[in-house]
């Protein structure tokens, strides 16, 4: 059910474009809509980033997965459970870049005995990664649009990711890497009874609306539908340059996929697609476990109503006396 | 009334299968879920600190007599925390819900009950939050996965709020680190605001706020705890010890959890620690004041968290001590660790921790000027300091378990296991899986160890009970050390529900076991009054094993 309003609320963008596109609207779908989404995207992504910096950090709660620092001659987890600024970078980067923790997922079942087994479960991390690295490099890819000359570095990229020429035109692995493990992504939400049961409508739209961008992406590379690079290229320049023109003739499809993803990009800062910047102001994880070598600060740190000794022995001075436990007061 | 209790055979038939119905319609029906949840908490426990809307309620009635304007209350609450809080702010936005903490809970694995997933755990707060403080919320409502925030909703809080134990193995395995037990913990107090609140907690609180432990012990009555304990010690080993309390200027506080001087079979460990003390020849005291480690304030909120946690330094402080030694308990350590220092410190009025007995300088402590127990005798074993003879622990198989906030909140892992495989000569682990970081919690944590509520907490118990099983049966292992109060609690009843062969015990019990004390009587017994098992006859009954 949910899915489905994921897959309408899609197909309803789609046919939107595609009747804009007939109305000629082009200047709308080709250079404002794109500028009005990069602008909400920045923003937006700036301004959810703020908002969660203007909260404290009132704790160090560090989730420890592995040894403290304490004697020296127990050895220290610094990527696990890091003391030192160098050990919370590299937990991060594996974090970020590998999904460390990700990768200690297993599966629990239940066997006859009653025996609890704890099975290697790497498809999601293997997914995952796949999913978030071909993206990354399709998104780099399509900076050559935006450059003229474009980049090394770029064209580096392209030419790695072209390298298994097993097609005309050269067929990108990232295109064919990002639809498969994005559908990947969907069949488990679909198939999986546990991850059906907590999806929401927004757990699948933009799971449909990558696909549906990386099919538009492909339809235009790699079938009679194909566009004319050079005018796209020429938009795009144009966006980039802020010297914004719609050159004549680019094919329905090309205004479809761009208006896709100007939809992904308003959306992206209203979701939990900021996944993306929360990761690294998730307090478990960049915080180092050095809780008692390095005192940490709350700024609302409030003084509270703690029962004082002086109290304390006022109320049980007759019983101390009488059982020989030294007082303040006689 | 009660529950029946139900056999492992009755429990062990688990559906994992959460069905189509969707999750956000929300109805506990607590009369047939008897067994699943703690009874209120008293209004005069919850007057007595404080606590708001004290009344008399049960979770079994349908009116639970919540003040009129309850939800402004839990609303305002909530801003006010998002405020206060990174990590709950964070938290509540960018999960993706891909499921990866959902069979990590043991009250998932021991119950099936898809609300026991740390993510819906965690939805069941969201939806509220996505409701009535997000843009899309406001806007689409459920179609943007909002949820009002009802009655029901409430009770659903109630009910999932407190069958988690804030043991923090869900966020070990999320990609983010989100932390259900911070949401729990913040859902905890939400309830609380408008008295809503169990008595396990409520109780202890009050009791620990009055006397200076959750039990209640008066002062004499502690004295008399300790006077027992070095009595029972010189019976047991025929040496006198020491064990002073409240005493000015001694170098070293020693702060322990209440149930070490009234449980069992905590009270061994207690034994081991005063024999190991007297070894060593340790100036330091008990107090009296400060007579309890653990803080139930921590299930309750962090303004009580912090007022139970001020007499330590108050008393540290008044005392004159040079630093504070911690017993063996588990989420007592998390408050010691990760909170202590910032709502209570700065401990400038004290040293940085050095062992009078080895000069070692415990530079991890430097701030806080506390350091655990296994971290104190790791190093007096590690320099050769104590005498210790192994095979009078021989009667014991050993596993360990890491109990959850040591592991998770501090990261003391090798520690304990040094000392262990210092004392022990047979020590079994148990799966990977199951130990160190990813170590699943005895299930009665947090507040939740009731009587009332023993159907989820030997569901929640079973993972860690199916673990000790598997080590039982491959290995004989007998005994299941641990470090932590609640453990050694509630462990021995989850032992007998599932695994009927195995006992509980502290380290430090197998440390004074081991422990050759000067002076003591030829034929000492370990501190269960057992005799030892001789060298030579545990080898020959372990050949006959083979
Ligand atoms: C620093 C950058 C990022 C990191 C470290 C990151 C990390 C992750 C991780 C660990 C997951 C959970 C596993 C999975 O389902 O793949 C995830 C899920 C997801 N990410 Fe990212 N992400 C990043 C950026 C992005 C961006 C830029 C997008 C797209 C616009 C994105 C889209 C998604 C989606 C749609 C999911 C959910 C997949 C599902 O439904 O199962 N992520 N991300
Ligand atoms: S693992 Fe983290 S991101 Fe994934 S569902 Fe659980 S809490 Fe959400
Ligand atoms: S903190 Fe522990 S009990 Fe709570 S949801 Fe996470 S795994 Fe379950």
């Amino acid at each position: 059910m949910k899915a489905l309003y994921s897959f309408f609320a899609v197909i309803i963008l789609i046919a939107l474009a595609y009747l804009g596109i007939t109305a000629d609207m082009t200047t709308f779908f080709g250079l404002v809509l794109p500028y009005i989404a990069a602008a909400a995207f920045i923003f937006g992504v700036a301004y959810r980033i703020l908002i969660w910096a203007k909260s404290p950090v009132p704790f160090k709660i560090t989730t420890t997965c592995g040894q403290q620092k304490s004697l020296p001659w127990i050895k220290n987890s610094n990527l696990e459970s890091p003391h030192t600024t160098l050990g919370v970078i590299g937990r991060m980067a594996l974090e970020v870049l590998f999904f460390r923790s990700l990768f200690r997922n297993t599966k629990m079942s239940l066997k006859d005995g009653p025996k609890i087994v704890y099975g290697e479960n790497k498809w999601l991390w293997l997914a995952g990664l796949v999913f978030h690295w071909s993206f990354l490099i399709v998104i780099i890819r399509h900076l050559r649009f935006f450059f003229e000359p474009v980049p090394e570095f770029i064209l580096l990229i392209q030419s790695l990711d072209g390298l298994l020429e097993i097609y005309v035109p050269v067929l990108y692995m990232t295109g064919v890497a990002l639809l498969m493990s994005v559908t990947y992504l969907y069949l488990r939400r679909a198939l999986i009874p546990q991850i059906n049961y907590i999806s929401l409508i927004s757990d699948y739209f933009p799971l449909f609306l990558i696909m549906a961008i990386a099919i538009t992406g492909a339809l235009m590379r790699y079938t009679p539908l194909r566009v004319d690079i050079i005018k796209v290229k020429e938009l795009a320049m144009g966006l980039g340059s802020f010297n914004p023109v719609v050159p004549e003739g680019i094919g329905a499809i090309f205004f479809i996929h761009l208006f896709l993803i100007s939809v992904l990009l308003i959306y992206f800062p209203m979701s939990k697609l900021m996944h993306m910047a929360g990761i690294f102001m998730s307090p478990t994880r960049n915080m180092k476990n050095d809780n008692r070598m390095k005192r940490h600060i709350n700024p609302w740190n409030y003084p509270v109503d703690t029962h004082s000794y002086e109290d304390w022995e006022d109320e049980f001075r007759d019983v101390m006396k009488e059982a020989g436990l030294p007082l303040e007061k006689e | 009334m009660s529950a029946k209790k139900p056999t492992p055979a009755d429990l062990i038939q688990i559906d994992f299968n959460p069905g189509k119905k969707d999750w956000m319609d929300a109805k506990i029906d607590f009369e047939k879920k008897r067994g699943n949840w703690n009874y209120q908490v008293l209004p005069k426990s919850a007057e007595y600190v404080g606590m708001p809307y004290p009344r008399k309620w049960s979770p079994a009635d349908e009116d639970w007599k919540l003040p009129d304007n309850w939800q402004k209350i839990i609303f305002e609450g909530l801003r006010d925390r998002l405020d206060k809080y990174r990590s709950f702010k964070i938290f509540m936005d960018i999960c993706v819900r891909c499921g990866a903490c959902a069979d990590k809970c043991h009250f998932f694995i021991g119950s099936g009950d898809p609300k026991n997933m740390p993510v819906l755990r965690a939805e069941l707060l969201r939806s509220v939050y996505r409701n009535d403080f997000t843009a899309a919320g406001k806007i689409f409502g459920s179609l943007a996965g909002g949820r009002k925030l009802t009655v029901d909703v409430l009770k659903e809080w109630f009910y999932y709020f407190f069958q988690c134990t804030e043991c923090r193995r869900c966020s070990v395995f999320c990609p983010y680190g989100i932390d259900t037990a911070e949401i729990t913990m913040m859902g905890r107090e939400l309830l609380d605001l408008v008295g809503l609140n169990i008595d396990w907690i409520g109780t202890p609180i009050a009791n620990c706020h009055r006397t200076g432990n959750h039990l209640g012990v008066q002062p004499h009555g502690f004295k008399d705890s300790i006077d027992f304990a070095v009595d029972d010690l010189e019976d047991i080993t025929g040496v006198r010890a020491e064990a002073p309390i409240n005493k000015k200027g001694a170098e070293i506080l020693f702060v322990i959890p209440s149930a070490d001087y009234f449980g069992d079979p905590h009270y061994f460990g207690l034994l081991g620690y005063i024999a190991l003390f007297h070894e060593i020849g340790l100036d330091y005291t008990f107090s009296a004041y400060a007579s309890e480690g653990g803080n139930f304030g921590l299930f309750h909120s962090n303004e009580m968290m912090k007022r139970l946690n001020g007499k330590i330094y108050n008393e540290a402080k008044r005392l004159g001590v040079k630093w504070i030694l911690g017993g063996e308990c588990g989420h007592m350590w998390r408050v010691l660790h990760q909170y202590m220092d910032t709502m209570s410190g700065p401990a400038d009025f004290m040293e940085e921790p050095v062992s009078p007995i080895t000069g070692t300088k415990f530079e991890n402590s430097k701030s806080t000027k506390m350091i655990h127990i296994c971290e104190f005798t790791a190093d007096l074993i590690k320099h050769n300091k104590i005498k210790l003879d192994k095979s009078r622990n021989d009667q014991w198989r050993v596993t360990y378990h890491d109990s959850c906030n040591p592991a998770r909140a501090m990261g003391l892992l090798d520690e304990p296991r040094y000392v262990i495989n210092g004392v022990c000569n047979h020590f079994f682990e148990m799966p990977e899986n199951t130990i160190r970081e990813q170590t699943f919690c005895c299930g009665s944590g947090a507040g939740i160890g009731t009587d009332e509520n023993f159907e989820m907490r030997m569901r929640g118990g079973m993972p860690r009970a199916n673990a000790v099983q598997y080590v039982h049966e491959k290995h004989n292992v007998n005994l299941l050390a641990c470090i932590c109060a609640i453990d050694k609690a509630t462990l021995p009843p989850l032992m007998e529900y599932w695994v009927p062969e195995v006992e509980v015990g502290a380290i430090h019990e197998l440390v004074g076991n081991a422990l050759v004390m000067k002076g003591e009587k030829k034929d000492r017994t370990d501190l269960r009054g057992e005799p030892f098992v001789g060298t030579e006859t545990a080898g020959k009954e372990e050949e006959a094993n083979v």
